[in-house]
């Protein structure tokens, strides 16, 4: 069919995708000098700055220990829902899936509606004649935050590599006499791998680069990732690092894609 | 594993999504600043957030760059998908995968690659700049909304309106667009939403005086608690079901879009 019908896309494409990122890449490795911009890592050896080391240290705990999390909540969740014995799949898919489309923002201003000082937790442990709990603006608040946000992005892939496991490999397992919970972990796991990989990333990634739920739920106390690209953009005006960190993330993403494309393929491999 | 066990299971994760929002909607209705203790039925918080002007023109800036964005996305996504339908297969992956960066990247680096894009042109951040934002990042959603629409239609019947004598572009409109129509309205809704959903983006590339509810939440939320976001936020939750249940009727691909974007 017509291909200029796609001409203005791509001009727009090139003038908001690629030359973007290429922005991104031009500032993060290089560096104003007398001379004139020439190249440089200086930016990245910022980056091995302890002060943010320990940021991007930080950031990966927080981030690897919510997605621990999730997939330890989220795995039974995905296993139960796609096993035969549940009628109403459906329904339940969408219980799950609907505070997902809830801003983002409220869903997590929601917990510091719950979580502060005077908030329902706490006068719930008075009444118990417990004591007052700091629950805002510790680590755990910021992993809680992370774990609610993205709790559905780790079931929805693992569910929907779980329903289509066929069950009469199922079946086989169990008539060659396998209990439960060696169906569990001689086919269920090894069969949903692809899913719990997708899962991992999905939670992974956003959680690395949130700045929302660290800044409302941290109290800038536990500054991530995020919130150093943020500062540096929108406060201290140092774009360079800004881009340098902007990058890493990028890359991040990119293996990450890689990883998942790898999975399809040889997901589709061992269903064969 | 008993089947009630996993019921309750899954009844419990169920709760733990919805109770901060059910909570959030209950104290929208609270005649109590404090978080915790019952006041009374009122519909204050409503009035007052009605009141707010700063809210109001948030609003308005939402619903504008929500509606412009989706619809001038929705023309040139439509028809940037009708003409890389009919791309060489190099050329058609090369131009799909870059349209799919915006959907897979983290938005804090779109946001920030955007707003070295409009320092570098120089154009001043405002309302404009948040258009030009919001249409980037939902173009995508229309060409991947519409592109399998294009694949499952029979091509003969374009090529049997040009035997007929229509001009190609007659038949594009008068044929082809009919066709992925469903798809276009599809991917009109999508953008749409995420539109008035998103925050991150827009937080980098809105200037002065320029926010949208999502920013204004923010700068809320980063004062401190406030009821009127309660309020906003029942509101906000209850047009987005709605939307959520026209798109969902339409499609239920959609989901995993968003699931996607949020990325």
């Amino acid at each position: 069919m017509r291909r200029w019908l796609s001409y203005p896309y791509l001009v727009w494409m090139i003038m908001f995708i690629t030359v973007p990122l290429l922005l991104i890449v031009f500032y993060a490795f290089t560096k104003q000098t007398d001379g004139g911009i020439v190249f440089s890592l200086d930016h990245f050896r910022q980056i091995l700055d302890p002060l943010y080391l320990k940021v991007f240290l930080r950031s990966f705990k927080i981030a690897f220990i919510s997605m621990l999390i999730c997939l330890l909540i989220g795995y039974p969740v995905a296993l139960f829902l796609s096993s035969k014995d549940f009628s109403q799949k459906s329904t339940y898919l969408m219980l799950i899936v609907i505070p997902m489309w809830m801003n983002f923002l409220l869903r997590t201003y929601a917990w510091l509606t719950l979580l502060e000082n005077n908030g329902i937790f706490n006068k719930l442990l008075e009444f118990l004649g417990f004591g007052k709990v700091q629950f805002l603006y510790s680590e755990g608040a910021v992993i809680l935050g992370t774990v609610y946000n993205f709790l559905p992005f780790m079931i929805l892939p693992i569910y929907s590599v779980m329903v289509k496991i066929d069950e009469s490999v199922i079946s086989a397992a169990q008539d060659l006499g396998a209990n439960s919970f060696q169906v569990l972990l001689k086919v269920m796991i090894p069969l949903s791998l692809p899913g719990v990989i997708s899962g991992i990333t999905m939670v992974f990634m956003p959680a690395v680069s949130t700045f929302v739920i660290s800044r409302l739920l941290g109290g800038g106390q536990f500054a991530l990732i995020g919130n150093i690209i943020e500062q540096q953009f929108l406060l201290t005006g140092n774009w360079g690092f800004g881009s340098a960190l902007s990058f890493v993330l990028m890359v991040l993403v990119i293996i990450s894609m890689f990883f998942m494309n790898a999975n399809e393929r040889n997901g589709k491999e061992s269903m064969l | 594993m008993s089947k009630s066990l996993k019921k309750a299971y899954l009844w419990l994760i169920i709760l733990f999504l919805y109770a901060p929002i059910l909570v959030l909607m209950v104290l929208s209705f609270n005649d109590s600043r404090s978080r915790a203790t019952w006041g009374g039925f009122t519909f204050r918080w409503y009035i007052e957030l009605f009141k707010d002007r700063d809210i109001l023109l948030a609003l308005y800036y939402t619903l504008a760059i929500g509606l412009l964005s989706s619809v001038i996305a929705t023309i040139i996504g439509t028809f940037a998908a009708i003409g890389i339908f009919g791309y060489k297969k190099l050329s058609y992956s090369l131009v799909k995968n870059i349209s799919y960066i915006p959907v897979i990247n983290a938005d804090i680096v779109t946001g920030v690659s955007l707003m070295l894009m409009f320092v570098f042109l120089g154009i001043n951040q405002g309302f404009f700049t948040l258009l030009l934002a919001h249409i980037t990042f939902n173009i995508p959603y229309i060409i991947f909304s519409v592109l399998p629409k294009l694949h499952q239609m029979d091509i003969h019947v374009y090529e049997a309106a040009l035997d007929l004598g229509a001009n190609p572009f007659m038949s594009i409109i008068k044929v082809v667009i009919p066709e992925i129509r469903p798809g276009i309205i599809t991917g009109f809704l999508l953008a749409f939403t995420l539109s008035i959903d998103d925050f991150v983006i827009s937080f980098f590339t809105s200037g002065p005086g320029v926010t949208n509810l999502s920013i204004e939440i923010y700068s809320m939320a980063r004062r401190g608690i406030n009821p009127k976001i309660n309020a906003l936020s029942t509101l906000m939750f209850v047009v987005v079901m709605a939307l959520l249940l026209i798109v969902n009727k339409r499609s239920a691909s959609n989901t995993e879009k968003k699931v996607r974007r949020d990325i």
